[in-house]
């Protein structure tokens, strides 16, 4: 799978040079004095029924991402293609028709639903929005969906407050897959859950890929659910993207030292079956640069063991090391 | 009671009265003992009790909760007698605690220097100079980079990573001889809470402290931790030596806990779960409090609630399975 040659057919969503800026302003004049890079120049795509799996340190760009391949924010530069069209210059009105295949699950289960609104209503919304469906049509799809999340029908006229964290991402699931999307973007759906009910989220969320063939984007900061959950896997730094391919060989020949770093910083439970040999561990110095004033070169050099003369003056671009495997880091392109 | 012991817990009970009438038991009946040097883990899922068990031990409930019961000794000297101002001696001094969000420890309105010598001149009453010295010596023994000039900035001005390790410095700025951690790293990016975990283990080496680490993650409870007490409903459910619990896993909760976890070593397609979720507080179900989710549920679990028993040297479970193991058909 390439980055760069993955426009054919098969896939979904394809995201190209895409830059977000967001402007600092200042002084009294309230001019702008700044950018944080939020996104800085990430390319990749997504085949159809596959899921990629985003991961980063806070503030590395993971969400404003997202947020940007749906349109919600407008990129600064670049494409997004989506089903073979470039919705990156659509006008609002001209990208309602490709809303309903589009949807995004946030981490909040507590914030992202109205308080007021009974279950039945939330997950209805979106199909009083972007469909023409009637009333009563909209109830009966809505009660099958509520049900397909494991929730029961009686729940229907309960209100968000009546409903533990898991089940209230349970009724975010089903306001997102009412419409039937093709593409869904999960941004930390399981973070704010414990262990135990996180893991019959994750379960549902695959269930229902397969049973609706979802094209996933799947954003999180914890590496086990990511890997547990994804085919391929992004590693984001400071609004770039520094590694990309697929979750086997990332796990287990990880290219670039922040995401060998990342790994080994993972806590393993030792529970004395044949646990694979941790990796020499590598513990980064030192803290994240502010993305409003990312280092010169390579934005991981402040923080990376193997950095270089090199790495200060010249930025490292993603290249393709083995077949589907990116990479950039200036250790891989001499 | 274990001789020797730097903090001995018995039979602590810590209950809240809400307003509608109902007690919600948070604490119900913990005891637990750590020796010098010994890192405790608590382990558990949200609500179960773990942060109001470290409250309880500093004696910082506020109504509408109250210890309703138990002993709480430090060094061998019982504590619920003493006064709320030899209590003040106490904290910071023999037993410090770090909280999981260090802006709500941290007063926002004074600088890092200020927050450090203040702790040490009340209670090691040291003036002024020798107080900036130790304050910044004690930042650049937790890693802190340009100590000199940080002592002089505020909280707001440090990132999440530098604000604990700030916190670090100040509990371990008068020598605890115990330091309790409620979920140090739970804010923190990976990469910087594999920083801050490692550095107070080194601090806890260095000061011959004993740790009681608070998480609810068992990959830190496995790398960081000599002994694990897992908690469910305000009670511990079972109890072993790391490696012992780790490999041996007894209680239904914890092997569903260790189930649903994904594990970057190896690949299932569905995760285990453990259906319905923890029952509040005010509301357990009668009996063993986790018979309500517990795959291997029998009908005595649901009327009488199994002690804490020794199944195996130092390895203790509340469970039926496991009580009188034989005479169950
Ligand atoms: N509307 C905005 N205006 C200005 N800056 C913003 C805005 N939204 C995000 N940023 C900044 O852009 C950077 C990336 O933020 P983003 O929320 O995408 O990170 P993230 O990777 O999702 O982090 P987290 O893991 O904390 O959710 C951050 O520095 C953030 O402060
Ligand atoms: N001020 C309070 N009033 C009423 N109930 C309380 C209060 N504080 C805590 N509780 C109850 O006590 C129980 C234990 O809470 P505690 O904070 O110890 O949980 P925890 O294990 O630390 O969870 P977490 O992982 O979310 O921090 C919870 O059920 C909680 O609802
Ligand atoms: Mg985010
Ligand atoms: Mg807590």
């Amino acid at each position: 799978m390439n980055t760069e040659q993955n426009t054919k057919n098969d896939a979904l969503i394809h995201v190209k040079n895409v830059k977000k800026y967001f402007p600092i302003k200042g002084g009294v004049l309230k001019r702008t004095i700044g950018h944080v890079k939020a996104v800085d120049d990430v390319s990749f795509s997504i085949n159809k029924g596959e899921t990629l799996g985003i991961v980063g340190e806070s503030g590395s760009g993971k969400s404003t991402l997202g947020r940007v391949m749906l349109r919600l924010l407008d990129p600064t530069e670049g494409s997004i293609h989506f089903n073979g069209i470039d919705i990156s210059h659509l006008k609002r009105r001209e990208i309602r028709p490709h809303r309903r295949d589009m949807q995004i699950v946030f981490q909040d289960p507590f914030a992202s639903l109205n308080s007021k609104m009974s279950v039945a209503e939330l997950v209805e919304e979106p199909l009083l929005v972007q469909t023409k469906l009637t009333k009563s049509e909209r109830r009966a799809k809505a009660i099958e969906m509520i049900e397909q999340v494991g929730l029961r029908a009686k729940d229907r006229l309960k209100y968000p407050h009546e409903f533990s964290g898991g089940q209230r991402q349970r009724i975010s699931i089903a306001r997102a897959l009412i419409t039937r999307p093709k593409f869904v973007i999960c941004d930390e759906p399981v973070s704010a859950l414990d262990v135990s009910i996180q893991a019959q989220v994750l379960n549902l969320m695959k269930d229902l890929q397969e049973e609706f063939n979802l094209t996933y984007l799947f954003i999180a900061h914890d590496l086990s659910v990511v890997k547990h959950i994804s085919d391929r896997i992004a590693v984001m730094y400071l609004g770039r993207i520094v590694e990309i391919t697929n979750k086997k060989d990332l796990y287990e020949e990880p290219l670039h030292p922040y995401s060998q770093a990342l790994l080994a910083s993972i806590p393993i439970i030792d529970t004395g079956e044949a646990t694979k040999a941790k990796k020499e561990k590598i513990t980064l110095t030192g803290d994240i640069p502010s993305p409003a004033n990312p280092p010169s070169g390579c934005s991981f050099r402040t923080r990376c063991p193997f950095a270089h003369e090199r790495c200060k003056v010249e930025r490292p671009e993603l290249i393709e090391k083995e077949k589907g495997h990116f990479v950039a880091c200036h250790l891989y392109d001499k | 009671m274990k001789k020797h012991a730097v903090l001995d817990v018995a039979q602590l009970k810590t209950y809240f009265y809400l307003n509608n009438g109902q007690v919600a038991k948070a604490v119900d009946g913990v005891s637990l003992s750590i020796s010098p040097g010994e890192t405790v883990a608590i382990v558990g899922e949200s609500g179960s009790g773990k942060s109001i068990t470290a409250l309880s031990i500093m004696k910082l409930i506020n109504k509408p909760g109250r210890i309703v019961n138990g002993e709480i000794a430090l060094n061998g000297k019982e504590m619920q007698a003493l006064s709320e101002k030899q209590m003040t001696g106490i904290r910071g001094n023999d037993i410090a605690m770090i909280f999981q969000e260090p802006m709500t420890a941290l007063n926002p309105v004074f600088t890092i220097g200020n927050q450090i010598t203040e702790i040490l001149r009340k209670h090691k009453k040291m003036n002024k100079k020798d107080a900036q010295a130790k304050a910044i010596h004690l930042l650049k023994t937790v890693g802190i980079p340009r100590a000199e000039e940080i002592i002089h900035e505020y909280p707001h001005q440090l990132s999440g990573g530098m604000r604990q390790r700030v916190m670090i410095a100040m509990a371990i700025s008068c020598d605890p001889k115990l330091l309790i951690a409620d979920e140090p790293t739970t804010a923190l990016d990976v990469t910087i809470q594999a920083q801050i975990l490692d550095l107070m283990l080194e601090m806890k080496e260095k000061f011959h402290m004993a740790l009681l680490l608070i998480t609810h993650d068992l990959g830190v409870v496995s790398e960081y931790a000599d002994r694990v007490l897992v908690m469910y409903g305000g009670q511990i459910v079972e109890q072993a030596k790391t490696k012992e619990l780790l490999r041996h896993t007894k209680h239904p909760y914890t092997q569903g806990l260790m189930q649903s976890l994904p594990k970057l070593d190896e690949d299932v397609d569905r995760l285990g779960t453990i259906k319905g979720m923890v029952p509040p507080a005010y509301n357990f179900p009668a009996g063993c409090r986790f018979s309500s989710r517990c795959p291997f549920v029998m009908d005595k679990c649901k009327v009488s609630n199994p002690e804490l028993t020794e199944i195996d040297t130092d390895h203790f479970v509340r469970c039926h399975l496991y009580e009188n193991a034989g005479d169950e058909s």
